[in-house]
């Protein structure tokens, strides 16, 4: 298949930068998205350009390296697919498919298609994690916890962390990032402990990485490869006014 | 956690959004409901409109309440959206919804557009009735009772005579529909009244809400235009 690109290019940080049209003329349905950016760049390098840059790691959907806005949609227009995992066979021979970096203030492009997303790690940094004293492991089920509940920290526990929700949400929210983290954590009694603390920590640094307001457009959501829910961020609101009341 | 910091938070402009909005639903459908006393005739709406005030201080205080609801929802949704645009200073060249499971349709985009429009009829909707034609200019019922009381039926009646106010009116209906159909889901979702299982129901109870609004105040004006 003849797939038709329009990459955004940028030379650094500062530098401007702009969509520039490629053609890929031997496309194959059986690519990963990221494969037919290789084959582009196969083309680009045998032509003496420089090649697209763009982050993937794993290339099985589990690392949350990759992340592109692809014809408009973070991580292209498969539910619950990071574009790696995304397939050459969503598109038609001929189209026209538009790439660019996940945009925000606090994820600058560093170039081309590969922005800084480090504001997530400051994110983790701030209270991201459980203090615990590490010996050696615990028996397994000696805290007895409902599969319920289990179950549900384990769905917000397979962020990966991409970014997709910044890049999709209008507003270039990261309360979903955010929720998510807190959530996994603060529902296992290991981590409830310090729930107030964490959700004050985290929602204070978002705040502070100038990531923008959440307006409940829940377009985070639906562009998740995770298929984390919304359900997350009201229950950090919860959590932070719980903080609140508790002093 | 300082109060201060914590209302100012991403978290804390959310739940108070959401709380001056759900107070703002409360008297919209108060005021829908009172409206509605116009049909049986002057009496009821003239009768009405005096008790409300008659109700001496708890209608004071009720009004400078929704007066604070009011000030607060809008500057706090005035500044998510400046901070929207800082949040992406370089825009998408090409941007699409995803789809379902998102909400963002056309009434959660248009919440500013909508909110902004709202607040300037608000102001007009003031001068021309709170603040428009009483007593002293002769708009006088007197009630069954003998109580003599400000003539609003007779305003309400000239002012929907008028094309400008019978069609402008209910347009801004539709808007306030809208808007509380975003509104309501997003009130609960940011004060935290939402779960995985609930979503559903509660969003299509904004919808619900939103339409009963609209067309509650669609009513009066089209009524007095066409059938007075």
């Amino acid at each position: 298949m003849i797939i038709n690109l329009r990459v955004w290019r940028q030379e650094g940080p500062e530098s401007p930068g702009k969509l520039v049209d490629y053609t890929v003329p031997e496309a194959s349905e059986h690519m990963s998205f990221l494969e037919l950016l290789d084959v582009l760049n196969e083309q680009l390098l045998a032509d003496g350009e420089e090649p697209v840059e763009f982050d993937s790691d794993c290339r099985e959907g589990i690392c949350g390296s990759c992340g592109l806005m692809v014809a408009g949609i973070a991580h292209g227009p498969q539910k619950r697919t990071a574009v790696c995992q995304l397939h050459m066979r969503s598109f038609k021979d001929g189209d026209t498919i538009t790439v660019e970096p996940f945009r925000a203030r606090a994820f600058p492009v560093i170039r081309d298609l590969v922005v800084d997303r480090s504001a997530f790690d400051r994110i983790i940094t701030a209270h991201g994690y459980v203090s615990v004293t590490t010996g050696s492991a615990p028996d397994a089920n000696a805290i007895p916890i409902p599969k319920d509940t289990a179950d549900e920290a384990m769905d917000y526990a397979t962020c990966i962390g991409c970014g997709a929700c910044v890049a999709a949400c209008p507003n270039g929210s990261a309360s979903l990032f955010t929720a998510a983290k807190i959530a996994h954590l603060g529902l296992l009694p290991q981590g409830e402990v310090e729930s107030p603390q964490r959700v004050t920590a985290m929602v204070n640094q978002m705040d502070a990485e100038g990531f923008g307001d959440c307006s409940n457009y829940a377009e985070c959501e639906a562009v998740c490869p995770k298929g984390i829910s919304v359900a997350g961020i009201a229950s950090m609101r919860r959590a932070y006014m719980k903080g609140l009341l508790s002093g | 956690m300082n109060l201060i910091t914590a209302l100012t938070s991403p978290v804390g402009r959310k739940v108070l959004t959401g709380a001056t909005g759900i107070g703002l639903v409360a008297f919209v459908i108060a005021h829908m409901i009172g409206n509605l006393s116009y049909l049986p005739g002057p009496e009821a709406y003239n009768g009405y409109a005096h008790k409300l005030l008659s109700l001496g201080w708890i209608f004071y205080t009720i009004e400078i309440l929704l007066a604070l609801c009011f000030l607060l929802h809008a500057i706090i949704g005035i500044s998510i959206q400046i901070r929207r645009w800082q949040a992406r200073p370089v825009g998408y060249k090409m941007y699409k919804s995803a789809g379902k499971p998102s909400r963002s349709g056309y009434s959660a985009r248009s919440m500013i557009f909508t909110g902004i429009i709202l607040l300037g009829f608000l102001i007009l909707h003031l001068i021309s009735f709170k603040y428009g034609p009483g007593v002293a200019e002769g708009y006088t019922a007197t009630l069954d009772n003998g109580e003599s009381v400000r003539d609003l039926h007779r305003l309400m009646t000239e002012k929907f005579k008028e094309p400008l106010y019978a069609f402008g009116y209910p347009i801004i209906m539709i808007l306030l529909g809208m808007h509380m159909r975003h509104g309501v889901w997003s009130a609960l979702q940011s004060l935290g009244m939402m779960s995985r299982r609930l979503s559903p129901y509660l969003y299509a109870l904004a919808a619900i809400l939103g339409v009963f609004v609209a067309v509650g105040f669609l009513f009066v004006p089209l009524y007095i235009y066409f059938l007075v």
